[in-house]
């Protein structure tokens, strides 16, 4: 098995470690600033998708990080934890997963633009699943 | 004067209602056929009873339960649960109230009662280690740090009680399985074994309390420890289940906890693959692997062991399904409902209770004829524990 994009996912992951706390401000000053292309693409998520997505966050990922995402299995998926942390590294490793670790790809289960979804609403504060 | 009076006549009615109502007949209930579901989602247990497949009561402000797991005092009458936030929140199923509650970690999986009943401990991840409480009072009686290496912390996993009140357990980080001895929780006496395999992920005692089984994530195999006879060292058996072929990524950590074993064999959930694994219980040689519908998360045995029920991780979740023991086949498929996270037997066996997460309900089995014989409609239904628990040995 294994996907196509493996290698360049797990690349960007290690390009991530090692500039990590350079890009930090870089990333941070974007998502607060709330580049165009980000924008677009929260806005363009189908309410129906967005709430099957926070759906699928708190619960399933939340079976290891906790429904609060305050950690489990997992590490803690607050904005404090993850604001240091490059984007596309983030993005890369909901799709691709870590190996040797356990956390999953879920590639299959969402999209390039959804996962970078994820990653702006988890640095942003994830949303409660509204009942 | 006539309104003050009238006023008077019904206030009295209304404070001695009670007495002349409510005292004459108090309404007795047992708690042995009771059980609580956690609502995930609510910070809420809900109290049922399997007599009469209803809903007894509900009890709230218990923080939150995305793993929460519950074991139940001798007498039957408290509940113990270890809530995701460190929260042990003690109920009392007898007046359906919160007895207790404290927050004892950051972060913790799960927790075990000794076998005097006097003793709860509490298996955490975040700071690694094992706290032990009074079962009576939850006032802290003993603290034992998971520490390993340089001074590290691991998490700390597979809680399960052991006869002669000691706890057993596993390092997730570090690769050990632990034995607190907590007889004098003054002096808790800690056996470590180290090189276990990697990466222990939970954890099972046998029926009887003497053989320890702790599921790798790490590699394939499982570690096996007997307590009768530590001298002897871990074990693995099950080695190579994968035969070296990469495994399916893993989108929830099976369970081992609620026995699997049944006519001397043990079923086991294979890690990342569509199987259930067999062995003896004797040599502990691997006898067979069944085929399953997708990875499963729970393989528990009906309290007889002629059956097995499996259910799996996301996405075949919808699905559970039972193999017969005799023959080693699937003999059920059934669908309850979206996001099937646990499913518990009443004490007999005669019906299975099954939780859907994403439908809001739990639904009743009958587990001979496999039709359904009732549904309950409950907030993001997770575990499901029964009192039933309260007198086995690893629950
Ligand atoms: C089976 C358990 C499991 C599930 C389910 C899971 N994760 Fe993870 N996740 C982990 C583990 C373990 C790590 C830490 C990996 C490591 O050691 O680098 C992790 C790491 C992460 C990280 C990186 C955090 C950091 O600080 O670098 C992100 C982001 C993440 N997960 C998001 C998710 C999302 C989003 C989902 C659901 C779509 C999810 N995870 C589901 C186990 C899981």
């Amino acid at each position: 098995m294994g996907f196509p994009d493996k290698q360049r996912g797990r690349r960007s992951i290690f390009f991530g470690k090692a500039v990590g706390l350079g890009s930090a401000a870089l990333i941070l000053g974007g998502v607060n600033g709330g580049p165009l292309a980000l924008a677009e693409d929260a806005a363009s998520l189908a309410p129906e998708r967005a709430r099957e997505l926070v759906r699928m966050v708190r619960q399933d990922c939340g079976s290891c990080h906790g429904l609060t995402l305050r950690g489990g299995l997992g590490p803690a998926l607050l904005p404090e934890n993850l604001s240091a942390r490059p984007l596309p590294a983030l993005k890369y490793t909901i799709l691709f997963g870590r190996p040797g670790t356990a956390m999953p790809p879920w590639q299959p289960f969402m999209t390039e633009a959804e996962a970078e979804w994820i990653v702006v609403q988890l640095l942003r504060g994830f949303p409660e699943e509204s009942q | 004067m006539k309104p003050p009076k009238a006023g008077l006549f019904w206030g009295w009615l209304f404070v001695l209602w009670p007495l002349l109502v409510g005292s004459a007949e108090p309404t007795l209930r047992a708690t042995g056929d009771l059980g609580v579901i956690v609502e995930r989602g609510a910070g809420r247990v809900v109290i049922v009873n399997t007599s009469s497949n209803s809903v007894v009561q509900r009890v709230e402000g218990l923080g939150d339960l995305s793993h929460a797991s519950v074991v139940f005092s001798r007498d039957q009458r408290y509940a113990y649960v270890f809530g995701r936030d460190g929260g042990l929140s003690k109920i009392d199923l007898l007046r359906g109230v919160l007895d207790k509650r404290i927050v004892q970690g950051g972060n913790s999986i799960g927790g075990a009662i000794s076998q005097n009943g006097k003793l709860v401990a509490v298996a955490n991840y975040e700071p690694g280690g094992l706290k032990v409480f009074s079962a009576d009072t939850l006032e802290l009686v003993a603290d034992i740090p998971a520490t390993y290496g340089d001074g590290k912390l691991s998490k700390v996993v597979g809680i399960a009680d052991l006869p002669g009140d000691r706890f057993i357990y596993s390092l997730f980080d570090a690769d050990q399985i632990w034995v607190a001895d907590v007889r004098d929780p003054k002096a808790p006496k800690v056996e470590k074994f180290s090189n276990i395999g990697k990466s222990p992920y939970d954890g099972l005692v046998t029926p009887s309390g003497r053989y320890y089984l702790a599921g790798l994530f790490g590699e394939d195999g499982i570690a096996l420890l007997d307590t009768w006879q530590p001298q002897q060292g871990v074990q693995r058996i099950l080695a190579n289940y994968g035969q070296g072929e990469e495994k399916l990524p893993v989108y929830k950590m099976p369970h081992l906890r609620g026995w699997a074993v049944a006519g001397g064999k043990v079923y086991l959930p294979a890690i990342g693959r569509h199987e259930v694994l067999v062995a003896d219980t004797l040599g502990w040689k691997e006898t067979g692997r069944i085929a399953v519908r997708g990875q499963p998360v729970f393989v528990v045995a009906r309290p007889d062991g002629r059956q097995v029920w499996v259910n799996f991780a996301f996405p075949d979740n919808g699905f559970v399904q039972v193999i017969d023991t005799l023959t080693g086949q699937i003999v059920q498929t059934l669908e309850p409902g979206k996001a099937v996270l646990h499913l518990e037997f009443t004490p007999r066996g005669e019906a299975v209770w099954i939780s859907a997460r994403d439908d809001n309900k739990v639904v009743v089995y009958d587990t001979a004829s496999f039709a359904k014989l009732a549904e309950l409609s409950v907030e993001s239904p997770s575990g499901i524990f029964f009192t039933a628990r309260a007198h086995r040995i690893g629950f």
